[in-house]
């Protein structure tokens, strides 16, 4: 058979006719990173109710979750999501790099770079915290063992790394050799690197190794309900980054599942009082100013940094830092 | 030698054909991709990525942890079979499905309980660590993950060959005045050494691949305790396809050209046992 403009028509006339007569529910695939599977469970319940009372339309979301950069991989290599909500901006980046399903420019077409909810690193400790560690300096003493996973392979380590870096810089007037020690000190005190949050989480909380946890602030307070407060606590640094984990619709799949609509609907639902609230609860920083005020108890006074104002974008940082033969790689290479 | 020697058996071509189809389609046609994707990029950039120091580091971990794992499975796997095939003893059907048990465990599982054993604060490793040993995240506990996964292949391939050599041989040699290690080194060992050898190429090939449990008992230090699997992972991390692949596509040179010395070796003493 050859595609002559006949066939075609006739194909497109079937496929327009499935698709506005599709029975059924409208379907959506959220594909996200780890820490977020409670979260999209509430926020997906929540926006399924609003959308069927707004439109009547019924609409039922999947939800995949995986370390950000192997997330971002299933999709570059054919993982048909809808929307993306990931742990940083530059795995976004890359599926519009390499694999074109969505425009470069995605972070400038929803409010706040694209971050509906933010969140930052804190120290999950023992109870009592034995060490006493209280700041980022407290983790380069001697004999103070730093559980944290590779920041090649796992998003949330990346920020932790350049939490670290950052908080260096700010102490010392932005002195990049001061920082550099600061973070390979760091880094001699991790004694195992796991690939991803997770693990190190395990690693931490299962199997008692070491003092003191890098962690997402969420993941931290996860961590802290389920093993109980008679066993870890959480300390807030100081200062730490302002981790923005970004979302976007994939346009180019989104097209063709003719989804692009629900889609945007299900990311903005996410800036709404309702979808903030939900956030709040479970512990990502809200950007609404008022439901950040009235969960204000939760969530420690900190002073943030963010990658674009110390490190100029993802780009740049990934570059330098974690790109193979980068400053992290040299931290572990032989004298 | 002529191509096909004459067989009484019928169906040499719909036989032969059917095992080039399969082996093509689930083979040979993946681990071509493996090298096609390879190649999506320059030299230059295969070459810097196969021989940076941090890779190199790694071949000589998963390689040497695999050989060694190998060699201890041998020995600990032959007592194994020895014990299951000549002895009876009660619970000796409990142990011989023991055996199995590693093969149908997930790695992830058994990786994550031999670091609880392992670690300085677990069963095992606090009795190790006041005696300067550490297991968990060191070269040896690699070894410890890689020799649990790789014993059943070496007890599965002795097994059987124990189990049909005659007693009788033995006892002939004792009644011709052997003693028991001449026993062993001259009737026995001739006996089992081609199925040893079966049993450490599996053993050593599995252990080459293996991922899951050699993640978590590890620690995955740069330089040090990395295997080559985990970079290959770490570098779809950071989407270097044609750079995992490379590695990857060295690796599979490198363990075929084993894997085909072995074999050949395997052969020759198959041969050496049947004329000589």
């Amino acid at each position: 058979m050859k595609f002559t403009p006949k066939w075609t028509g006739a194909a497109l006339a079937l496929l327009a006719g499935s698709v506005m007569f599709a029975a059924g529910p409208v379907k959506l695939l959220n594909v996200s990173y780890d820490p977020t599977r409670e979260l999209y469970q509430d926020i997906n319940a929540a926006f399924a109710k609003q959308w069927k009372s707004k439109t009547g339309v019924d609409v039922e979301i999947s939800q995949s979750h995986g370390g950000s950069g192997k997330q971002a991989r299933s999709v570059i290599d054919g993982l048909p999501a809808d929307v993306v909500t990931l742990g940083l901006a530059y795995d976004i980046d890359s599926i519009a790099e390499h694999a074109h399903l969505l425009p470069a420019n995605w972070q400038t077409r929803l409010p706040k770079n694209s971050t509906p909810y933010t969140s930052t690193i804190v120290f999950l400790v023992r109870h009592g915290n034995p060490k006493h560690i209280k700041d980022w300096d407290d983790l380069v003493r001697p004999g103070v063992s730093v559980i944290a996973p590779n920041p090649k392979s796992s998003g949330g380590a990346r920020w932790a790394y350049l939490a670290a870096w950052g908080y260096s810089l700010r102490k010392n007037n932005g002195d990049d050799g001061k920082a550099r020690d600061f973070v390979t000190r760091l880094y001699r005190n991790v004694p195992v690197l796991d690939s991803g949050a997770r693990g190190s989480t395990t690693t931490f909380a299962q199997r008692g190794i070491g003092d003191v946890l890098l962690d997402w602030e969420n993941e931290a307070f996860l961590a802290l309900n389920e093993l109980g407060k008679d066993r870890v606590e959480v300390v807030t640094p100081s200062i730490s980054i302002l981790a923005e984990p970004p979302v976007a619709v994939v346009d180019r799949v989104a097209a063709k599942h003719g989804t692009t609509q629900v889609a945007q609907a299900y990311l903005e639902f996410l800036y709404t009082p309702e979808g903030q609230e939900i956030g709040a609860r479970h512990f990502y920083r809200p950007r609404s100013t008022e439901v950040a005020a009235r969960y204000a108890g939760r969530f420690a006074q900190v002073q943030l940094f963010t990658v674009d104002a110390v490190f100029g974008g993802w780009q740049k940082a990934q570059k330098r830092h974690f790109d193979d033969g980068g400053v992290f790689d040299q931290i572990y290479a032989p004298k | 030698m002529p191509f096909k020697k004459p067989s009484i058996l019928p169906g040499f071509w719909p036989a032969l054909s059917y095992t080039i189809l399969y082996l093509s389609l689930i083979v040979l046609i993946p681990l071509s991709a493996v090298f096609l994707k390879s190649l999506t990029t320059s030299w230059s950039h295969l070459w810097k990525v196969v021989s940076s120091p941090e890779v190199v580091a790694s071949y000589r971990l998963s390689f040497g942890a695999s050989l060694v794992a190998g060699m201890i499975s041998v020995v600990i796997g032959f007592l194994v079979a020895w014990v299951l095939v000549r002895y009876q003893f009660p619970g000796k059907a409990l142990a011989d499905a023991l055996v199995d048990l590693p093969f149908a465990l997930p790695t992830a599982v058994a990786g994550i309980a031999l670091t609880s054993l392992y670690t300085e604060n677990g069963w095992l490793g606090r009795y190790l660590a006041p005696l300067g040993i550490k297991v968990a995240f060191t070269p040896l506990g690699v070894i410890v993950a890689l020799t649990f996964i790789g014993l059943p292949f070496v007890v599965r391939s002795v097994q059987p060959v124990l189990a049909d050599a005659d007693a009788e041989l033995e006892e002939a040699a004792s009644s011709l005045g052997a003693n028991r290690w001449q026993v062993f080194r001259l009737v026995i060992f001739p006996l089992v050494r081609p199925a040893l050898l079966t049993g450490f190429a599996l053993a050593f090939a599995r252990a080459l691949g293996e991922y899951g449990s050699v993640i978590f008992i590890a620690g995955n230090m740069p330089m040090k305790t990395e295997i080559t699997p985990l970079l290959i992972v770490t570098k779809l991390e950071q989407y270097d396809y044609a750079g995992a692949t490379a590695i990857a596509a060295v690796m599979l040179t490198a363990s075929f050209l084993m894997l085909l010395g072995i074999n050949a070796l395997e052969r020759r003493t198959r041969k050496f046992m049947v004329t000589g």
